[in-house]
């Protein structure tokens, strides 16, 4: 059982990141939501506290936008799930969005990592 | 993208699944089974939240509410509908009727002429002194057309009659002349062929001839062959050129069928005195038409001195044409517009009475709807559906009522009027009646919305007051609907005393004194063709041979001819002056007719001195002339006329003629117009081509009309008749007459149904404030009031109303008045008598209205009225 971190210690995700997250997720495999929220906490060191509700609307949003496609399914514990599968579009999607991240952090951390005297 | 996605069940189930699978990774981590489900629904959060959220993305919340509130207000109405019905009859009836009057509003005062840049047309004519649009002389029309430099063309037009010659016989025809670039001036290109050349209208032209859609139609069956083909007018062939197109007409040329280039004139139209054309020019780019007036006045004053008239002070008159061909329609459609727009507010005034009272029994609904959070801004979105649904409803109705009332209104224009007013073509249901219409039901629906709102925020006015003070909004409210009565009561009254303004001058029209008596005449036009009687004495003789066998028929009394009817026009106009005087100047219009011996006799006008005509005036004996007495009083004041003569320019020529009789005035002018003076020449020296026979019959006149012209054609087959009928139905026909019969009702509809309405109002809000004061009448009664002293309380409430609205209607109704002053004939616009009337109908109507009521409340049972509340 991972250790589970005191809720007041977890991260709320920035606006915007979430949809990356999920893309990032389901790159690997096709997943359903309850899925995706769980291993967005573990591959994050449980850091990220993903709210559920803002998780289904995600989903919405991208499968709304042809990013990813939902079907009903059955999951390995045989139970009824609407899996999600990364679409040809979401995957150039992830793409743009992973390098704008990456841009995006490394411009923080020059900022962030700089001495003062060198500011 | 409008595949609609997924559901908000499924949604629902994906998040039931998602409580389930990790409910069950839960208990895989150790958890029991009831502590890994409810920590499941503890980290998911608010699961309805979410689901609302899903609910609401993608969809337009305010088209879910309007849904939501339309069904509400379609199941309130279903619940009342006699509140429904009742407001949207009403508000259909207010909306038909101004949309209908708008419609020819807009047809005729709105809509462009159906010419090119139709604002550059003008009317181009003299201006006298005594008239401000006198016609021009030819010659006057060359040199304005040469001289000027405002127009880009200049042209003039005059009606005339012509025979023309048709299987069945000669058959009087209306044409038009014009000048060449008469057709290019209005930018109107024919259907078929071409319009003229310019070269066309120089005297001794050839003879052609265009025709109108109509005649191509009925006369030549449309066919395509028609033109180079001649037709026969006046026994001379005219080349067809032209046909002009369906939509065209130009109202002063009225019915004409064909269109004939001016290329021949008569011997008197060559005259410069001889005023018989009217202008038409097409103002130059830049030009305004002041600038153009001032040049054309210009003009004419430097003719007048190189060529001098009898016409002093000569100057340019330059109106717009669309003036010349909507006149006298326009005061007329004016004050419709103004009964229109009353008659509106007061619909729209009843149905907010009815709505407020409406919100009145739904202040609980409201209450509740507020408790369960419904924010002022929802529970007036409420009030907005319904007055939308109120208003589409009423919308569509209002213009079901329209079309109704524009067809009616249209049939009832008289088809010879119809020729006159082009523009009842563009009469109907269009963009712009229907737009009006909409806009209208619009105002409609913001009045329905606005109204229960001021209830609302009266109401939320209340809380801030002691609480259960429920007579201050009550008063407040009760105030608010007597005023609207009130408004209704004045916009009534406004109404009647138009309608009765109206009556009176319609009943004062139609019983002016004529000086002859019109009944049990018959009346006739005949005309002669050039090729027969063409001398002087046969047209003498003539005159007789058509007299003496219709005397012959058993029910005549006595027959003469006139060049005109009387009571039809004040035209064929004509200026003399009295021999041995020196011209004296005045320019008295004065009312020429050419009639036979017989005819004054036929039309028993009173003979005051002298003598009316005998078989002794001829041709070749000396010139005669009977005078009226508006002559008689405007030349020789104080001597005897009889022994004068008087002079003018009879067809060019200068006439002497001796006056023989003096007669009574004969209405000769429209009904409405008073009669001045007037010349009476015997016709056998006058020598007319057509005239028109009057016959007084001891039977009914209509019934002898066949056998007339059965008699005229036996006389000469050749003899042209037309426009057979009665006198009295002529001149019931005259628009004077149609003027003023049609405004009469259709102000009288507009007075009753406003009479009407406010009656209803009245009965509302008495009845409501009876209803409103049950308890205390019943106070009243328990302690000791009588039936008589509840009825005076009731009925003074309604007095009270009824009294301040007669007063503000008496107030304003002078202004309506004012509006239609044109078509007032022998009332004033504040006239005793009829304002009168209208106070005593309104007051007892609106005293009846509150008997009801009043009865109601007088049986007010004391102890059951205690108990309620």
């Amino acid at each position: 059982m991972p250790t589970q971190l005191n809720p007041d210690d977890r991260i709320a995700l920035l606006q915007g990141t979430l949809d990356l997250l999920i893309l990032k997720t389901l790159l690997l495999a096709p997943c359903h939501g309850q899925g995706i929220a769980r291993s967005i906490q573990r591959q994050s060191e449980e850091v990220f506290l993903v709210d559920h509700g803002s998780l289904y609307l995600a989903l919405q949003r991208l499968e709304d936008n042809k990013w990813i496609n939902g079907k009903w399914g059955v999951s390995e514990n045989k139970r009824k799930a609407r899996f999600y599968s990364l679409t040809a579009r979401g995957r150039e999607q992830l793409n743009a969005k992973q390098s704008e991240w990456e841009r995006l952090t490394r411009a923080m951390g020059l900022i962030l990592g700089a001495n003062p005297e060198e500011v | 993208m409008f595949h609609r996605k997924r559901g908000a069940n499924d949604f629902a189930e994906e998040i039931k699944a998602h409580l389930e699978l990790e409910a069950n990774a839960l208990k895989d981590e150790g958890l029991s089974e009831e502590e890994a489900r409810r920590k499941a629904r503890v980290e998911f959060g608010n699961v309805t939240a979410t689901q609302e959220r899903f609910y609401l993305k993608g969809r337009a919340v305010w088209f879910d509410n309007l849904a939501r509130d339309a069904q509400f207000a379609s199941r309130q109405f279903a619940k009342h509908p006699g509140f429904a019905c009742a407001a949207i009859a009403v508000l259909a009836l207010g909306i038909g009727v101004s949309v209908a009057i708008f419609g020819f509003v807009d047809a005729a005062l709105l809509q462009p002429l159906p010419y090119k840049n139709p604002n550059q047309l003008m009317s181009v004519n003299n201006n006298t002194v005594d008239s401000p649009r006198w016609p021009l002389s030819y010659p006057d029309f060359i040199d304005w057309r040469n001289l000027n430099k405002s127009f880009q063309s200049l042209d003039i037009y005059g009606s005339r009659g012509y025979l023309l010659q048709t299987p069945q016989g000669p058959e009087p025809v209306q044409a038009e002349r014009v000048s060449a670039s008469f057709f290019q001036t209005l930018g109107v290109q024919p259907l078929l062929g071409r319009s003229f050349f310019p070269a066309e209208d120089t005297l001794g032209g050839p003879n052609l001839v265009i025709l109108s859609y109509g005649t191509w139609l009925r006369r030549f069956s449309a066919g395509q062959g028609i033109l180079g083909k001649t037709v026969d007018l006046n026994n001379d062939p005219y080349t067809v050129i032209g046909v002009l197109p369906r939509t065209f007409s130009f109202a002063p040329a009225g019915n004409a069928e064909f269109w004939v280039p001016i290329n021949k004139l008569s011997v008197h139209e060559s005259f410069r005195n001889f005023y018989n054309f009217w202008g038409l020019g097409r103002l130059r780019e830049g030009v305004t038409r002041q600038l153009a007036r001032t040049e054309m006045s210009g003009i004419a004053r430097r003719l007048e001195r190189q060529y001098p008239t009898s016409i002093r002070e000569k100057s340019a008159s330059v109106v717009p044409l669309s003036k010349v061909i909507v006149g006298d329609a326009r005061p007329i459609l004016l004050m419709l517009m103004g009964g229109a727009a009353l008659l509106l507010l007061t619909a729209c005034v009843n149905v907010a009475s009815l709505v407020l009272a409406r919100s009145e029994s739904r202040k609980g609904e409201l209450a509740v709807r507020a408790a369960l959070g419904g924010t002022p801004k929802r529970l007036m979105q409420q009030f907005v559906t319904e007055g939308l649904i109120l208003a589409s409803f009423a919308n569509a109705g209002g213009i079901v009522t329209a079309a109704v009332i524009m067809r009616l209104l249209s049939r009832m224009v008289p088809k010879d009027m119809q020729f006159n007013m082009p523009f009842l073509q563009g009469v109907g249901l269009n963009l712009h009646t229907c737009g009006f219409a909409t806009l209208v039901a619009l105002l409609a629906a913001l009045l329905l919305t606005v109204l229960p709102q001021t209830r609302l925020s009266l109401q939320n006015a209340r809380e801030g007051m002691m609480d259960g003070n429920r007579s201050t909004t009550d008063r407040v409210w009760q105030r608010f609907g007597s005023d609207l009565v009130i408004a209704e009561l004045a916009i009534a009254v406004v109404l009647l005393a138009g309608a009765g303004l109206l009556g009176q001058s319609l009943y004062r029209l139609l019983h002016v004194s004529l000086g002859f008596e019109p009944s049990h005449i018959a009346t006739l036009d005949v005309t002669v063709p050039d090729t027969i009687y063409q001398s002087n004495r046969q047209m003498e003789g003539l005159y007789e041979e058509v007299i003496r066998p219709v005397m012959a028929v058993p029910s005549v009394e006595s027959a003469g001819a006139t060049s005109f009817l009387p009571v039809q026009c004040n035209c064929a106009l004509d200026r003399i002056r009295v021999v041995g005087e020196p011209d004296r100047g005045q320019n008295v219009d004065v009312n020429e007719r050419h009639v036979s011996a017989g005819y004054l006799p036929t039309l028993k006008a009173k003979l005051i001195s002298g003598r009316y005509f005998t078989a002794m005036d001829t041709g070749s004996s000396p010139g005669v002339v009977v005078i009226n007495q508006s002559l008689a009083r405007r030349f020789f004041e104080g001597h005897d006329p009889l022994r004068e003569r008087i002079a003018n320019e009879e067809l060019g020529r200068p006439s002497v003629w001796q006056i023989v009789g003096v007669i009574e005035d004969v209405h000769e002018g429209p009904l409405d117009a008073s009669t001045g003076p007037a010349e009476y020449f015997p016709l056998s020296q006058t020598h007319d081509r057509s005239f028109t026979l009057t016959v007084r019959t001891r039977q009914d006149a209509a019934s002898i009309l066949p056998t007339l012209v059965s008699t005229l054609h036996h006389i000469d087959a050749q003899l042209a008749t037309s426009d057979e009928g009665t006198l009295t139905a002529k001149i019931d026909q005259t628009q004077a007459a149609l003027l003023h019969r049609f405004s009469a009702w259709l102000v009288g509809g507009f007075a009753f149904v406003a009479l009407v309405l406010a009656v209803v109002g009245v009965y509302g809000i008495v009845a409501y404030s009876v209803s409103q004061r049950t308890r205390e009448i019943g106070i009243r009664m328990a302690v000791g009031a009588q039936r008589t002293s509840v009825y005076k309380l009731v009925t003074q409430q309604a007095g009270r109303l009824t009294l301040v609205g007669l007063v503000i209607g008496l107030v304003c109704s002078p202004g309506m008045s004012l509006l239609m002053r044109s078509l007032l004939f022998g009332v004033r616009a504040w006239d005793p008598a009829t304002l009168g009337c209208v106070a005593a109908l309104l007051g007892l109507s609106s005293i009846a209205a509150s008997f009801l009521p009043a009865r109601r409340a007088a049986s007010i049972d004391p102890i059951s009225a205690l108990r309620e509340n």
